[in-house]
């Protein structure tokens, strides 16, 4: 075990999978001399060379678009895109191309690869470097869309992910890159795809939550529990395909939902979600499912913390839950 | 000297089946198509044939290729089974793509067959990353990437040239100009016609020439290919052709003349070629590769005809890797 933040675990699964698997390549935006912008390639540079730790030009439909090549052929690219922001050039390959490629050739093409992306509010970037897309990729077919809390989940998650058969959005919440810290193996492990956490048990209320949102959940828990309200929180870590299971297993106890997310409110992945709730498990509902999310307007650059689903938007709507 | 004509009409007879396949396996599918049994798009290469025949030629079996939308023909050239491709066209269980796909997704692992793409330029880049990869792995392979002059304003084509400039990767680019965009002429759509002088800009070498004849197709683009193979450079390619058929099944191709689509017509490669080989080969060979290549044409539309449709229950395990539940 190393006590890691984000950044470290997420260079660690990098440099343990380029060290196992010599197809495995990283290509980006200032990923290689640099280091990339948040130092999560950092070194790598130097261990593996120029031929598996590749600068790009601002590029990124040529970036995603030669990824999509490389695993055509076999290898396992894990391309960075710089902020998520910067991902919608390269959408059109990612929902024409990537998502398609086993369906359209008949299963003959599987195209695998692992975008990683940081994602989400909290360094005053505005709507350039701050906005939440999960949901412009979960809705297409094809695509798994993963986003972890910690470095222990961040590691075992982009192992998992880039040894998974399908391509996968990996969203690294910027927030927390190194906020967030704890204590990570050194040997080899994953985290499965498709499998919720529950952070925090409880019986009055569900909390769904992810990336950096699951500690503002968390905190609006504790200050309910002041209050008598208990909250189980669940920390999706996968976002599709989503652990329903223990979603439904959680509310069938509750019958109390609140989602937290980032991305604006409407077609937010809350709704998908709410919508799931409504069709498995309507009848134990004892309150409206609750979406405490960010604004239907751009992501501001001086209201970001009024913007962002904090603790303290996030209570008034757990106790009113509870209270219904 | 006698003796390395002979060669040399044995070989174009090859390169004019081929060509003649490609024509008639589209002729049978047009007329399917009319009978509503091939739905959706079809996107027919005929009077192109020549560039891709000529083309692939120049290629062994593991080196790859990928294309646009007007893949029939390509396909077939790269070694596809013309049943496996008309069955696709029809929407059935034994094509290429297991019928999922249609007109638009030539795909064929054993022939290394990367693909129909059905985004004007979005494939350009996957043929860079296909490149990249025989260079990272030394295996000695070339990338063909075909894509049409429309596709010359767009994003994909100047990001991909960009790195295979860049990174000097194993990579041919063959712009297949047949002058239209759609239903829009050159001249109106790029303020430089010449498609091949994009090249200069990313610092590569190009080429430029009429499809008239399918051995001079053959003979330059394989330059462009020993550059790949040998130097690791790419090139681009203008290969300057005309297509006889609208852009797509519904396009009946009104904004060019018929005088200009007869003139075009008399220059028909595969005509070209029929004529070299009446002139210098036997007509009984002749005669029967042509009787060969109506019974190949007929099987393959039977093949199709016989076929069963996919059944729904593929569409998820297609999808991911295993079905999963939501």
């Amino acid at each position: 075990m190393t006590q890691m933040n984000m950044v470290q675990a997420i260079n660690s699964a990098l440099r343990h999978e380029m060290k196992r698997d010599d197809r495995v390549v990283v290509l980006g935006e200032d990923v290689g001399k640099v280091g990339g912008v948040f130092r999560v390639t950092q070194g790598l540079f130097d261990e593996f060379g120029d031929d598996r730790v590749i600068d790009t030009p601002l590029s990124e439909g040529g970036i995603i678009g030669c990824a999509i090549g490389m695993a055509l052929y076999g290898l396992v690219p894990v391309p960075e895109i710089q902020f998520s922001d910067f991902i919608f050039p390269a959408y059109d390959q990612i929902v024409s191309e990537l998502a398609k490629f086993r369906y359209r050739s008949g299963g003959e093409y599987p195209s695998k690869l692992v975008i990683r992306t940081p994602v989400g509010g909290g360094i005053r970037g505005g709507h350039y470097h701050s906005q939440s897309p999960e949901s412009l990729f979960i809705h297409v077919a094809g695509l798994k869309v993963v986003c972890p809390s910690n470095p222990h989940d961040a590691k075992g998650l982009l192992l998992a992910s880039i040894r998974d058969p399908d391509p996968v959005l990996f969203f690294e919440p910027k927030r927390i890159y190194r906020a967030a810290k704890g204590d990570v193996p050194d040997e080899d492990y994953t985290v499965p795809i498709g499998k919720a956490a529950i952070s925090r048990e409880g019986k009055h209320v569900t909390m769904i939550a992810w990336g950096a949102m699951l500690y503002e959940a968390l905190a609006a828990a504790d200050q309910a529990a002041e209050q008598g309200v208990d909250c189980e929180v669940i920390d999706l870590r996968t976002l599709w395909p989503v652990d329903i299971d223990t979603i439904i297993e959680s509310v069938k106890k509750t019958g109390r939902v609140v989602v937290v997310h980032e991305a604006p409110k409407t077609c937010g992945f809350g709704a998908e979600l709410i919508a799931l709730i409504n069709e498995k498990a309507f009848l134990h509902l004892e309150a409206p499912p609750v979406r405490v999310t960010g604004f239907d307007t751009p992501f501001p650059y001086t209201l970001e913390n009024e913007y962002l689903p904090l603790a303290h938007r996030i209570l008034p709507a757990v106790l009113e839950t509870a209270r219904y | 000297m006698l003796g390395r004509q002979t060669m040399d009409h044995e070989h174009l007879a090859s390169l004019y089946r081929q060509m003649l396949l490609i024509r008639r396996l589209e002729e049978e599918a047009a007329r399917a198509y009319a009978m509503g049994k091939i739905g959706g798009f079809l996107h027919l290469y005929i009077g192109q044939e020549a560039v891709g025949v000529g083309a692939c030629a120049t290629l062994t079996r593991d080196d790859y290729v990928v294309t646009t939308y007007r893949d029939h023909g390509i396909a077939i050239a790269k070694g596809m089974a013309p049943g496996a491709m008309m069955a696709e066209l029809y929407g059935k269980a034994t094509g290429c793509s297991g019928g999922l796909g249609g007109s638009m997704h030539m795909f064929d692992k054993p022939n290394n067959m990367l693909g129909g793409h059905g985004i004007i330029g979005g494939h350009i880049p996957l043929g860079v990353g296909a490149a990249f990869a025989s260079k990272y792995n030394k295996d000695g392979r070339v990338t063909l990437c075909f894509f049409g002059d429309g596709a010359v304003s767009i994003q994909g084509f100047h990001e991909g040239v960009s790195l295979a400039a860049l990174w000097k990767l194993p990579i041919v680019f063959i712009c297949e100009n047949n002058e239209y965009s759609m239903g829009t002429p050159l001249s109106r759509t790029l303020s430089q016609t010449d498609v091949s002088l994009k090249a200069v800009g990313y610092g590569i070498p190009h080429d430029r020439f009429f499809a008239t004849d399918v051995l001079e197709v053959e003979q330059r683009i394989g330059q462009a290919v020993e550059r790949a193979r040998n130097e690791s450079m790419p090139t681009l390619v203008e290969v300057r052709t005309y297509r006889f058929r609208g852009h797509s099944m519904s396009d009946p191709g009104k904004y060019r003349t018929a005088a200009e689509l007869e003139e075009q017509k008399q220059k028909d490669p595969l005509i070209q070629a029929r004529l070299k080989l009446e002139l210098g080969w036997d007509a009984a060979k002749l005669a029967a590769l042509e009787a060969s290549v109506e019974a190949e044409v007929e099987a393959a539309v039977k093949f199709a005809e016989d076929s069963p449709e996919p059944d729904a229950s593929v569409l998820e395990p297609t999808t991911y890797d295993g079905p999963f539940a939501s």
